[in-house]
């Protein structure tokens, strides 16, 4: 049977592994695409300082990009160590676009990194800078690849259920593909590393105006990082991720529990502001609300009403009993492969199979369900509302500051006014942290706010884990706590001593390329005495 | 699926040559940086000297590694139930693996950023672990592929794996984990003597020829313990090569021996072990004769022999069974759904001839020796 400790912890590890290694991903999509930008006005303009600062920022890259790689192939293995039911229900779909990650995305950036840092002397300033877009959109397409995937979490499209197999299969790869929960979360993520990136650009910068040093260096750098940043956080805000989350029933609940809205209003739903949502009382102690806005902003519309979560619980009774149903077919399937009326009578049920698996955590027989196991299966369907409530506002809080931020930036930079006006200095030093804060907010918004499914209305989370023992995970939990910690100090003190230390002030290498428009062809072998 | 040109079975029996191939991939490109890394602390004795070492690899590594992750990502994709089963079940000496690969990038990353002598110190022991350990380990694993793993299905197709950590750690397996190594080494030795000049070629040769050898020996040895020792594995039941991907369906019985039935049905897989030996062979004449690029070619067949040697003999097996031979898993029930075959079949004939001609292009300009010299110009090196 299940062992919900072994879950318990199974998902503390993934949260924990990929909420790390997402501290990483977003400045490595911002920071590779404001390099190319540096990179590009130096080969445009051939004036040095631009190179130096694609040198200086590639450095601080560098050190960042490690760790993502470090933890990343933990992301990829941890699937099969830790989910293996889930690997073997899911793989058919799921692992393609993984593999076709590494395989278009992330062999791409992986390869070209090296000759980023290596090829400085070795290549045309073109060439160069060919190789630093590369890294740029392999890290991107990475990024289009991984969302692809957990947009098929959020929203499964294109498969069905073998019960030849017992797993879903792919039925329609276009619409995995163009799933429009995919597109929208890529959207909503590349943008916000896009902020984080030149949120990290604008402090540092800062931070040498402050302190008088390197002033040509850092006013540039700021110029580029506060209107990339402008277009970026109105890009995270207006191209938000919203629009996604109307597909589908599960959807439904995610908004309703970020709103806290517990009953269903007449249209248009008012919004709440602040609230102290009850998950025990299935109510809020304490609101302040505008009425309409939600209706409003949530359905586009005047009329469309938005479920609150205790009617959503209701039709989730509905589809757990058609899912008790189901798992009844599908068993007459089992015990008789070749019953072609029992096939048919499951091809017309499967939709509803995932709703019947959340039984199984109160009884193995899901087809002999009581009443009462059917209620309790459809409270679990409640994802914890303060949680999505409170981190949904601070990162929506957080993306109207950057707006706001970065509008303030760009003008005191359009002015020319970057080194005089010293309270925009202090306050993008003091917002660093903050597109980290909003960005660990939305991870758990996003997939916190899947749960009580690992795939939504296909699979629940606790039925995916692997069948390991409480030793295993906590020897692992343990050491990825260690190893984490004492990396991330280590991380921060490169990263540090990097900035203390700062740009060079002059050429750190001699520029051995040949002239403009060159190709991006390595030079003759003959010209080049180090080989 | 009648767009589709290729039948189920040809779809699978492709996959299972692109696993091969894969593996084979990260073996050759990756194995030299294992390679190397392992080789770190005994080819180069002092920080130049170490520097040296670790900027023959640097530029290359990280591109090198996407083959283990397209690897993992391919047989998630392509095997799901030996991607669920081997993953879970070898849990820990997974975590193994994954501390030594999240050790290398900062390994390689952070090391020379501060000139301090104990600092560089934790990183090269960073840099050792992350090539050893993975060189091991990874043939622990292929050892008890071939032993068979205790894991059963339950009738929804859920995996148990009944064995623990030092279950794992078998002789025979400790046996595959050395070939892995050695081999491995012996690539790494080649390629440093194809990247470096003076002492630390020097030393590199010495220590690949031991190598090399030591793989020859290794290897004959595992043959023999294949043959006389081993259990193989048998299946007893006709198998439906197109049928659902449904490992509950067929019978096995484990016999000694087995795993060499394919080489008598099929003489020519003879030329598998025979690579094996005879591209050792070829890097040892290659690193006793000063011939840097024989020596890696040589290598690189070796590699190619040992692993195709493995994957033949199992055929077609991916994962035995020991506990319930009946549920191993198989080529022709282990895999994901036929369109699911076809569309990584077509992204894989689309992309990676493009990664391997960008991959070249990079190699061509990273080419010519590492020095002292070349990397005082950079101040990018490690």
């Amino acid at each position: 049977m299940i062992d919900i400790d072994v879950v318990t912890l199974s998902r503390l590890q993934f949260a924990a592994t990929a909420m790390y290694h997402f501290l990483f991903v977003p400045l490595t999509l911002g920071l590779s695409f404001l390099m190319a930008i540096m990179e590009s006005v130096y080969v445009m303009t051939g004036r040095d300082i631009w190179r130096r600062m694609t040198l200086f920022w590639g450095t601080l890259f560098g050190i960042n990009f490690a760790m993502g790689v470090a933890t990343g192939v933990v992301m990829e293995f941890q699937f099969g160590m830790n989910w293996s039911y889930y690997s073997h229900y899911v793989g058919d779909i799921f692992g393609a676009p993984l593999a076709i990650e590494g395989l278009m995305a992330f062999f791409l950036e992986a390869t070209f990194i090296g000759l980023f840092f290596f090829g400085w002397d070795r290549m045309s300033k073109v060439g160069h800078l060919a190789v630093t877009w590369l890294v740029a959109f392999g890290a991107n397409f990475s990024a289009l690849w991984i969302l692809i995937a957990n947009g098929w979490m959020q929203h499964p499209v294109g498969s069905t259920f073998n019960p030849d197999t017992m797993r879903m299969e792919i039925t329609d790869f276009m619409a995995v593909l163009f799933n429009p929960v995919a597109q929208a979360k890529f959207v909503h993520t590349v943008s916000a590393g896009y902020v984080t990136g030149s949120m990290f650009v604008m402090a540092i910068s800062a931070w040498y105006l402050i302190k008088g040093r390197h002033i040509e260096f850092a006013k540039r750098s700021m110029a580029v990082a506060a209107s990339f940043g402008l277009a970026s956080a109105l890009s995270v805000v207006v191209l938000g991720d919203e629009s996604g989350y109307v597909a589908t029933e599960n959807q439904k609940m995610k908004i309703a529990a970020m709103e806290a809205m517990w009953h269903t209003e007449p249209a248009p739903a008012a919004m709440n502001i602040i609230a102290f949502p009850d998950q025990a009382k299935q109510d809020n102690s304490f609101s302040i609300s505008v009425p309409y806005l939600l209706g409003i902003i949530g359905t586009r519309s005047l009329s469309t009403e938005l479920p609150g979560i205790v009617n959503l619980v209701d039709s989730a009774k509905e589809r757990i009993r058609a899912g008790v149903s189901a798992y009844a077919a599908l068993e007459a399937v089992r015990a008789n492969p070749k019953d072609e009326a029992a096939r048919a009578t499951f091809a017309g049920k499967w939709q509803d199979l995932g709703y019947g698996l959340l039984v199984k955590q109160y009884r193995t027989d899901v087809e002999n369900a009581t009443e009462e196991d059917i209620a309790k299966a459809a409270a679990d369907t409640i994802p914890n509302v303060p949680v999505l409530f409170w981190s949904f506002r601070l990162m929506v809080g957080l993306g109207f500051y950057f707006i706001g931020f970065f509008a303030a930036a760009f003008w005191v930079a359009s002015r020319h006014k970057l080194g005089v006006n010293r309270w925009t200095l202090w306050l993008a030093l003091f917002s660093l942290p903050l597109p980290w804060v909003a960005i660990e907010a939305g991870w758990l918004v996003a997939e916190y706010g899947r749960q009580p499914w690992i795939i939504e209305g296909v699979l629940p989370t606790f039925y995916a884990a692997s069948g390991l023992t409480l030793w295993d995970l906590s020897l692992s939990l343990a050491i990825f706590l260690v190893l984490y910690t004492t990396l991330l100090v280590v991380e921060l003190f490169l990263m540090v001593r990097t900035i203390r230390k700062g740009p060079h002030d002059r050429d750190p290498i001699e520029d051995t390329s040949p002239a403009h428009g060159a190709s991006i062809l390595p030079l003759p072998a003959t010209a080049s005495p180090r080989l | 699926m009648n767009f589709i040109p290729l039948d189920y079975e040809a779809l699978r029996l492709i996959w299972w040559l692109l696993l091969g191939i894969l593996l084979i991939g990260y073996a050759i490109m990756d194995g030299f940086d294992l390679g190397v890394g392992a080789l770190l602390p005994f080819v180069a004795k002092n920080d130049d000297e170490r520097r040296i070492v670790i900027n023959v690899v640097g530029p290359v590594w990280e591109g090198n590694q996407v083959w283990l992750i397209l690897g993992g990502g391919a047989i998630f994709a392509a095997w799901p139930a030996l991607y669920a089963t081997s993953f879970s079940g070898f849990y820990l000496a997974m975590m193994v693996i994954l501390i030594a690969i999240i050790l290398r990038p900062v390994g390689f990353k952070y090391r020379s950023k501060i000139a301090d002598p104990r600092w560089r110190e934790i990183w090269d022991w960073a840099l050792f672990i992350g090539g050893f350990i993975p060189a091991l380990i990874l043939g622990v694993a292929v050892g008890n592929v071939l032993r068979g793993v205790p894991f059963e299905f339950d009738d929804t197709l859920r995996v148990f794996y009944r064995g623990g950590f030092f279950g794992l750690l078998t002789p025979f397996a400790l046996l595959a984990g050395l070939v892995s190594l050695c081999m491995l080494l012996t690539h790494g030795a080649a390629m440093l003597t194809l990247k470096t000049d003076g002492p630390i070629a020097e030393r590199a040769r010495t220590y690949g020829r031991i190598t090399a050898i030591a793989t020859i020996v290794l290897f004959a040895l595992g043959g023999l313990w294949v043959a006389y020792a081993l259990d193989g594995y048998v299946v007893t039941s006709v198998q439906d090569v197109l049928g659902p991907s449904n490992p509950l369906n067929k019978t096995v019985v484990a016999k000694t021996g087995a795993w060499l039935a394919n080489y008598s049905a099929h003489p020519w897989m003879m030329i598998a072990p025979v690579l094996g030996f005879l591209g050792m062979l070829i890097a040892i004449l290659g690193f006793s004769g000063r011939l840097a690029w024989i020596t890696f070619l040589g290598s690189a067949i070796g590699i190619l022999g040992i692993i195709s040697t493995a994957g033949l003999s199992l055929f077609p097996f991916l994962l035995p069974s020991s506990l319930a031979p009946n549920a191993s898993l198989t080529v022709w029930d282990a895999s994901s759904s036929h369109l699911t075959l076809w569309i990584m079949l077509l992204a894989t004939c689309v992309f990676l001839p493009i990664v391997l001609v960008y991959t070249a292009f990079v190699y061509r300009v990273m080419r010519g020796k590492v020095t002292t010299a070349s990397l005082g110009k950079n101040p990018n090196a490690y």
